[in-house]
C-alpha cells in the first residue's frame, strides 16, 4: 500500500520541477550579471554565493545584497526572479494543500491507517462486516467480554457511529465496499489473529462474497452470515458457512416455541437475549388460533413453522399468494377492523403484525387489541429508530431483525456449546424447562443471564490441570465457590458437560472433572471473572480446595512440615 | 509519436551527454572542466528524478534509484566544490578538482545505466 506515496509524488511532479527551473534560471542569472565590489571592480557571484542569494530570496527571508552592494542590472533581475520564486513556491504549496483536501486522498489515507492498525492487532479479533443495529451489539457485546473486533462498512455515518461508540478499546473503522477481497485483506482476511469474519451487511449477494472470500482463504476459520433469502442459506451452508442466521426462520421458531412450549421457550429467551422476558409471562394462554398478518417472508417461514407444530392458521394479506394453498386466507391489509374480525380476531389467542411497514404493523396491533384484549401480539419492527414507538406500544413481542442476528450470532460466539444446549432443551418436556427456569431465575434474577464455557486444558484452566496432575480430585462444586470466600457459592450453575461426544445435560455439582471436559456454565457475567480465577491461579484453586492459603516460600514450606 | 516520451528521454540523454561532457578532460585540470556545464548537468539530473517519480513498475523503481544515485554524487561533488572555493581559502586545488571529477565520474556511470534502462524498456514495448 504505497499508494499514498505514489500519488503523492505524481502530483508533486510538476510543481516540483517547476521550483527546480525557476530556481537554476535565477541562479544562472546571478552567475553571469556583472556585480561591483566595494573598490569599484567588475566581479561575478560565484554559484555559491548565487544559490545563497535565491535561497533566502526565493523563501522571502530576505538578508540584503550580499557579497556587495547590487548593481541596477543585478537589482532588475532580483525584481524578476522575487515574483518567479514566489510564484513556484505559491504554487507547489498550492498543490500539495488541494491533495491534502481532495477526498480521494482522504480516503486513502484512512484506508492505510486502517490496515496498519488491523495489521498491528496481537490479540484474536473478529472481522465485523457492516455496523447495523446487529454489527452494533456484537461488537459492544464482544467488546464487553474483552474480545477485539475490526469493522467494515460501506456507509461512512456507520463508521462515524463507531468512532462516536463509547468502547473499551480501539476498534478500527473503514468505510468500503466489505465485497471487494482486496478491502477484506486490510480488514485481517489473512491476518493470523483474525478468528472470525461476521458478514452481516444488508445485502445477501455481499455476505456470498465475503463469506466466499473467507472459506477459500482460510477453510478452517469460524464464518457466520446474515441471509434473508433461502436460497442463499443454501448456498452458504454448501461451502461450509459456521452458522447462517436467517431473522425470519430464527424469530419463527422462536414465535412457534412460545406457542406451544412457554416455559422451554422462556429458558431460550432467557440464554439468548440479553434482556429476558419475566417468568409471568409464561402463564399466558398460546395455544389456539393464531392470525398472521402479512404474508411475505416473515409470514411464511411462520406459517411453516406454526404448521408444523398444528396450530390453527388465518392469513392476511393483501394480495392473493400465488401457488400456495393456504386453508384460510383474507384478503386485506389487516389495518381495518372489517378485515380483522373477518379474520376472526374475537377468538383468536394471538396476532403477528409481519408486514414492511412498520406504521401498518402498530396500527394492527392497536385495532386488534381494540376488538380483543388478550391477545398475544407480536409485531414486526422493520426500522431501528421507531425502537421508542414499539417499546411504549405495549406489545408482548418485538421482532426487530437486528437484534435477532445479533443474539443469535452472540449465542455461537459465546460458546459453541451453547446453541447444542438449546437444541437439546427442545427434547425435554415442559415440566423440566419450569424447574431449570427456576434455578436460572434464583441466580440471575433481575440481571442478565449470561453464559460462558470452561475448557479444561492447558490455555485455558491450567491451575486445574496442575491439581489434577497431582491427583486431587477436583469436582464441579470447586468452581462453582466463591474465591473470595469459599463458603460462598458464585451465581453461576453448569448447564451441560462436554465429555469424549457426550453431552450430559445439568450435570450434578460433586461430578469429578477431567482432562479435556468442556462445561457449560450460565450466570452473572461477575461469576465469569470470579470463576476464572480458580481456573488460571493455582493458590486460588488450592484455598477453593483446601480452605488454606498455599504456602508459597520455601521456609514456611519447611515449617508447616515440621508442624504436622 | 507520444510528447511525454520524447520529453521523458530527451532529459534523460541530456543528464548523460552533459555529465560526459564535463567529464572529459585531464581529471585535475579545472581549465578542462567547466562550472555552468556542471551546473546544467545537476539541475538536469534533478528534473530527471522528478519526471521519474510515480512510475510503479519495476523497471520505472530501478530508474529511479539510479537517477538518485546520479543526484547524491553530484550535489557532493558540488559540496567539494564550494568547499574548495569558499571555505578552505587556498582555491580551487588540483586534488579537490579531481574529487569532483571522479565523483561526476561516478555521477556518469548511473547516468549510463539509466539510459541504458530506457533502452530495455523501449525495446520491450516494440511499438
Amino acid at each position: 500500500m504505497n499508494n499514498v506515496f505514489y500519488v503523492l509524488l505524481r502530483r508533486l511532479r510538476i510543481p516540483l520541477i517547476t521550483m527546480i527551473l525557476v530556481y537554476a534560471f535565477s541562479i544562472l542569472g546571478f552567475v553571469l550579471i556583472p556585480g561591483m565590489d566595494d573598490a569599484g571592480n567588475i566581479y561575478h557571484m560565484d554559484f555559491f554565493h548565487a544559490f545563497y542569494f535565491v535561497s533566502f530570496m526565493g523563501s522571502t527571508i530576505g538578508f540584503g545584497e550580499i557579497p556587495y552592494a547590487f548593481t541596477d542590472a543585478q537589482r532588475m533581475w532580483t525584481l524578476v526572479t522575487i515574483y518567479a520564486t514566489v510564484i513556484a513556491w505559491l504554487y507547489g504549496i498550492g498543490t500539495i494543500l488541494a491533495l491534502l483536501q481532495e477526498p480521494v486522498f482522504g480516503r486513502m489515507l484512512r484506508r492505510r491507517s486502517f490496515a496498519a492498525k488491523v495489521n498491528q492487532m496481537t490479540e484474536p479479533f473478529y472481522l465485523v462486516c457492516g455496523y447495523g443495529v446487529t454489527g452494533g451489539i456484537i461488537v459492544r457485546k464482544l467488546a464487553k467480554r474483552g474480545i477485539r473486533s475490526v469493522v467494515i462498512d460501506i456507509d461512512e455515518s456507520c463508521i462515524d457511529a463507531l468512532e462516536m461508540d463509547d468502547l473499551p478499546f480501539e476498534v478500527p473503522g473503514l468505510s468500503a465496499d466489505a465485497s471487494l477481497p482486496d478491502v477484506l485483506d486490510d480488514g485481517g482476511l489473512q491476518h493470523p489473529k483474525c478468528v472470525g469474519i461476521l458478514a452481516l451487511t444488508n445485502r445477501d449477494q455481499v455476505n456470498l462474497s465475503i463469506a466466499i472470500a473467507s472459506k477459500l482463504i482460510r477453510p478452517e476459520r469460524v464464518v457466520i452470515s446474515r441471509t434473508e433469502e433461502d436460497v442463499t442459506t443454501a448456498n452458504l451452508l454448501s461451502f461450509g458457512t459456521d452458522l447462517v442466521v436467517n431473522p425470519f426462520r430464527v424469530y419463527a421458531e422462536y414465535l412457534s416455541l412460545a406457542a406451544h412450549a412457554p416455559y422451554t421457550h422462556l429458558v431460550y429467551d432467557w440464554l439468548v437475549n440479553p434482556y429476558h422476558r419475566p417468568l409471568s409471562s409464561a402463564y399466558q394462554k398460546t395455544k389456539g388460533r393464531w392470525i398472521i398478518c402479512g404474508y411475505g417472508r416473515f409470514g411464511q417461514s411462520l406459517y411453516r413453522e406454526f404448521n408444523e407444530e398444528d396450530v390453527d392458521l388465518t392469513v392476511v394479506d393483501m394480495n392473493q399468494p400465488k401457488n400456495s394453498d393456504l386453508p384460510f386466507l383474507v384478503i386485506g391489509k389487516g389495518t381495518e377492523a372489517l378485515t380483522l374480525s373477518e379474520a376472526g380476531v374475537e377468538d383468536a389467542v394471538g396476532i403477528v403484525a409481519g408486514t414492511d411497514n412498520d406504521a401498518d404493523n402498530l396500527s394492527i396491533i392497536m385495532t386488534a387489541r381494540e376488538m380483543n384484549p388478550k391477545l398475544v401480539t407480536v409485531v414486526r419492527q422493520n426500522i431501528h429508530a421507531n425502537k421508542l414507538v414499539f417499546q411504549k406500544s405495549g406489545t408482548d413481542f418485538i421482532m426487530e431483525p437486528g437484534r435477532i442476528i445479533a443474539n443469535r450470532v452472540l449465542a455461537h460466539l459465546k460458546s459453541p456449546l451453547l446453541p447444542v444446549f438449546i437444541e437439546q432443551i427442545q427434547a425435554n418436556d415442559d415440566v423440566w424447562a419450569h424447574t431449570l427456569l427456576n434455578r436460572m431465575n434464583s441466580v440471575a434474577q433481575e440481571e442478565e443471564l449470561d453464559s460462558w464455557s470452561v475448557r479444561v486444558d492447558e490455555d485455558n484452566a491450567p491451575a486445574l490441570l496442575e491439581a489434577m496432575a497431582e491427583g486431587t480430585e477436583v469436582t464441579l462444586r470447586v468452581l462453582l465457590k466463591d474465591p473470595r470466600d469459599r463458603m460462598k457459592k458464585l451465581a453461576a450453575f453448569p448447564l451441560m458437560l462436554h465429555r469424549e461426544g457426550d453431552y450430559d445435560l445439568l450435570p450434578g455439582e460433586l461430578d469429578v472433572l477431567q482432562p479435556g471436559d468442556e462445561i457449560l456454565f450460565c450466570g452473572r457475567s461477575k461469576a465469569l471473572h470470579r470463576m476464572e480465577w480458580a481456573l488460571i491461579n493455582y493458590n486460588t484453586l488450592h484455598y477453593l480446595l483446601t480452605g488454606h492459603e498455599p504456602t508459597g516460600n520455601l521456609l514456611s514450606r519447611l515449617l508447616s512440615r515440621t508442624d504436622s | 509519436m507520444n510528447r511525454e516520451k520524447v520529453i521523458f528521454a530527451f532529459f534523460i540523454v541530456l543528464a548523460l551527454t552533459l555529465n560526459f561532457g564535463f567529464f572529459l578532460g585531464e581529471i585535475d585540470n579545472p581549465d578542462h572542466h567547466n562550472v555552468y556545464e556542471f551546473f546544467a548537468a545537476i539541475v538536469v539530473s534533478l528534473i530527471c528524478t522528478l519526471l521519474k517519480f510515480g512510475d510503479r513498475t519495476h523497471l520505472g523503481a530501478s530508474m529511479m534509484a539510479t537517477s538518485l544515485v546520479a543526484d547524491l554524487q553530484l550535489v557532493v561533488a558540488a559540496l567539494i566544490w564550494g568547499y574548495a572555493e569558499q571555505i578552505s581559502g587556498v582555491g580551487m586545488t588540483p586534488s579537490h578538482m579531481s574529487s569532483v571529477v571522479s565523483l561526476s565520474g561516478g555521477a556518469l556511470l548511473a547516468n549510463v545505466i539509466s539510459v541504458i534502462l530506457l533502452m530495455v524498456e523501449t525495446i520491450m514495448v516494440r511499438r
